[in-house]
């Protein structure tokens, strides 16, 4: 206590600055509060610990890669790669991103630069109602209303582009593009709400400067705004893509479950996450099984963690961010 | 002249064709939310009734497939658990954040982590609470509280990113005109910051809750599927979107009636705690 040396005492005590009695307290809630937050880290390393050691016998009889690149998952040989899982995960959430992030983009750009001012907190929040809906719900308006309604129009693109690779054939009902079409509905939001917000830190003066010189708003858009929140947007649609690659009951629901590699984009397949919930039931009983759905769940972390510390790296180093703050430290309303 | 005019009609026609095309966009992504709530609605009320939300599902092959009495009182139970669990921890790590950790290494650390765990897919959480809390068979198998801890790993961060930012907000000079009057600092804490920024914390956590209650994967093997009601936390408990996966895998026509009756419920519960929470968003005097 500084205090002491300087302030006058009584009995022996310092009179400014408080009796050890009256400072625990304020100890109590200050190691309490880290001691959470340091467990919070300790939870996230324990996590990782457990999930690895229940998944080992999986990695023990067919090695790492054995288990993850082998084209064969076949539950009652008790053989276990998970290949077409990992690639139906690959082309669902690819299928997703095609789809979802241009039409996310449009939708923050619009909200953004062309939607009249009062409308743009309700549209905004409109988008953003996508993210309420359940994940189930999707899967059950999927299963019952998408599939049925777009199968005619999915035979008929299937008949006259079969020359287009990855197309053609028979349309299977539940397949990897209808997964992707709905995992494509259910990044929109996120995606659409982070591009907001980067488009948001594109200094006004840049904006003004490129209309002044005569642009017209599409021109500024290319010119100042694009360019500006490149980083920001491509971060954006990498964290779209950790969400589709997790994203487990919708595609469970209308990805088909079946664990082969589909010939085409509307063949049935299987997901990492969907394997998980689907088989979970009857792998109780059997341990090679359930080890490996978790060596399952194991991989899907491992690669949504990379995802994700990518798409921050991404957002937060970007020089859209750089720039917006150093802008504000210098008081421009950015 | 001609020139000039001809340039200006092109760019102009272009600026017209982006516009329209971006609009274009937004429409596709309302055609999805529009036709989702319209089939839900149409399909969903349908099914509601008295006796839908006052009986249990039967479980019978044939004949009354029962309710989803079960269903809304376990979803209320779990979540409601969920919420008292990560509600506390999460605005604890967030104080911790902004006023003791600050831009230290571990509290930058910790913040790292919180941001990864937003994007665990949340099957993953389920199958870690499967591991350490069904297989080890501490209190029995499946629990109700044991979706609970499920549902509050995933709503945690959640609580306490928004719950950071809005502290942060909280000006300065307040904590200094609190310091400089002689309170300690946790009194500082609870008599001056909380209170200024209880508006958007309590929104934070409305979210949480909104997102945690649509959250099907990481309950389906922690609590799991049943049909009777359940007021006890210790026993496997049924929950709405558990219930609506179990009767859409089922394929029967009244089941899957049943399966649009409650997910209007529950898209309807979710949204209502969603505008709950645009409405203390609204009226926080922090932003």
């Amino acid at each position: 206590m500084e205090s002491a040396s300087i302030g006058a005492t009584y009995g022996g005590r310092p009179v400014i600055g408080r009796p050890p009695l009256a400072r625990l307290p304020d100890r109590l809630v200050k190691w309490g509060l880290a001691a959470l937050s340091v467990g919070i880290l300790l939870l996230i390393g324990f996590f990782f610990v457990r999930l690895y050691i229940e998944a080992r016998p999986a990695f023990e009889k067919f090695g790492f890669f054995g288990f993850t690149f082998t084209n064969n998952w076949d539950v009652h040989a008790a053989h276990f790669g998970a290949l077409p899982l990992l690639v139906g995960t690959l082309i669902t959430a690819g299928v997703a991103l095609v789809i979802g992030v241009p039409v996310a983009v449009a939708t923050a750009l619009f909200t953004t630069e062309f939607c009249p001012r009062r409308f743009r907190g309700p549209l905004a929040a409109t988008v953003d109602l996508l993210a309420a809906v359940p994940s189930v719900v999707y899967g059950l308006w999927g299963f019952f209303v998408l599939i049925p309604k777009l199968r005619p129009a999915e035979q008929w693109f299937s008949d006259k582009f079969a020359f287009l690779p990855f197309v053609g054939g028979h349309v299977a009902g539940p397949s990897y593009f209808i997964a992707g079409l709905v995992l494509a509905i259910m990044i929109i939001p996120i995606v659409s709400a982070i591009t907001r917000e980067v488009i948001s830190t594109v200094p006004t003066d840049q904006k003004e400067a490129a209309l002044a010189l005569g642009a017209t708003r599409w021109e500024m858009i290319r010119m100042a705004v694009l360019p500006y929140s490149r980083a920001g947007i491509t971060g954006a649609a990498m964290l779209g893509l950790g969400r589709a690659m997790g994203e487990t009951i919708a595609a469970t629901i209308v990805i088909g479950n079946a664990p082969v590699i589909g010939k085409s984009l509307f063949d049935q397949g299987y997901t990492l996450a969907a394997v998980i919930a689907n088989e979970f039931g009857e792998a109780a009983a059997d341990p090679l099984h359930r080890a490996a759905l978790i060596a399952a769940g194991l991989v899907l972390f491992v690669m949504t963690l990379i995802v994700n510390a990518v798409a921050r790296g991404i957002i937060v180093r970007g020089p859209a961010r750089e720039r917006g703050t150093a802008s504000e430290a210098f008081g421009a309303t950015g | 002249m001609t020139a000039i005019a001809a340039i200006a009609t092109r760019r102009r026609r272009q600026d017209r064709v982006a516009r329209g095309l971006l609009a274009l966009g937004t429409m596709l992504a309302l055609i999805p939310l529009a036709l989702i709530l319209y089939y839900l609605i149409v399909k969903g009320i349908g099914a509601w009734s008295w006796s839908f939300f006052t009986t249990d599902p039967t479980g019978s092959f044939f004949g009354d497939p029962g309710g989803i009495k079960s269903a809304i009182l376990g979803t209320i139970e779990i979540v409601g658990l969920a919420t008292a669990l990560a509600a506390p921890v999460g605005i604890g790590v967030a104080i911790w954040l902004v006023e003791y950790g600050k831009s230290n290494p571990v509290a930058t650390a910790v913040r790292y982590f919180i941001d990864v765990m937003t994007g665990v897919p949340s099957i993953v959480f389920g199958l870690f609470i499967y591991i350490t809390l069904v297989l080890s068979g501490i209190g029995g198998t499946f629990a109700g509280w044991k979706g609970a801890v499920a549902l509050a790993l995933l709503a945690l961060p959640i609580v306490t990113r928004s719950a950071e930012v809005v502290l942060v907000l909280v000006p300065d000079t307040l904590r200094e005109a609190g310091l400089a009057l002689g309170a300690p600092r946790w009194k500082v804490i609870t008599r001056v910051v909380l209170p200024a920024a209880l508006p958007g914390i309590v929104t934070g956590v409305l979210l949480a809750v909104a997102r945690a209650a649509g959250e099907t994967a990481p309950l389906i093997f922690t609590a799991t599927i049943v049909k009777t009601s359940s007021f006890d936390l210790g026993a496997p408990m049924n929950s709405l979107p558990a219930q609506i996966f179990s009767d859409v895998g089922q394929a029967q026509d009244r089941l899957v009636t049943r399966a649009w009756g409650a997910a209007l419920t529950l898209v309807a519960l979710i949204f209502l705690f969603t505008t709950l929470a645009r409405l203390f968003a609204r009226r926080s005097a922090v932003r």
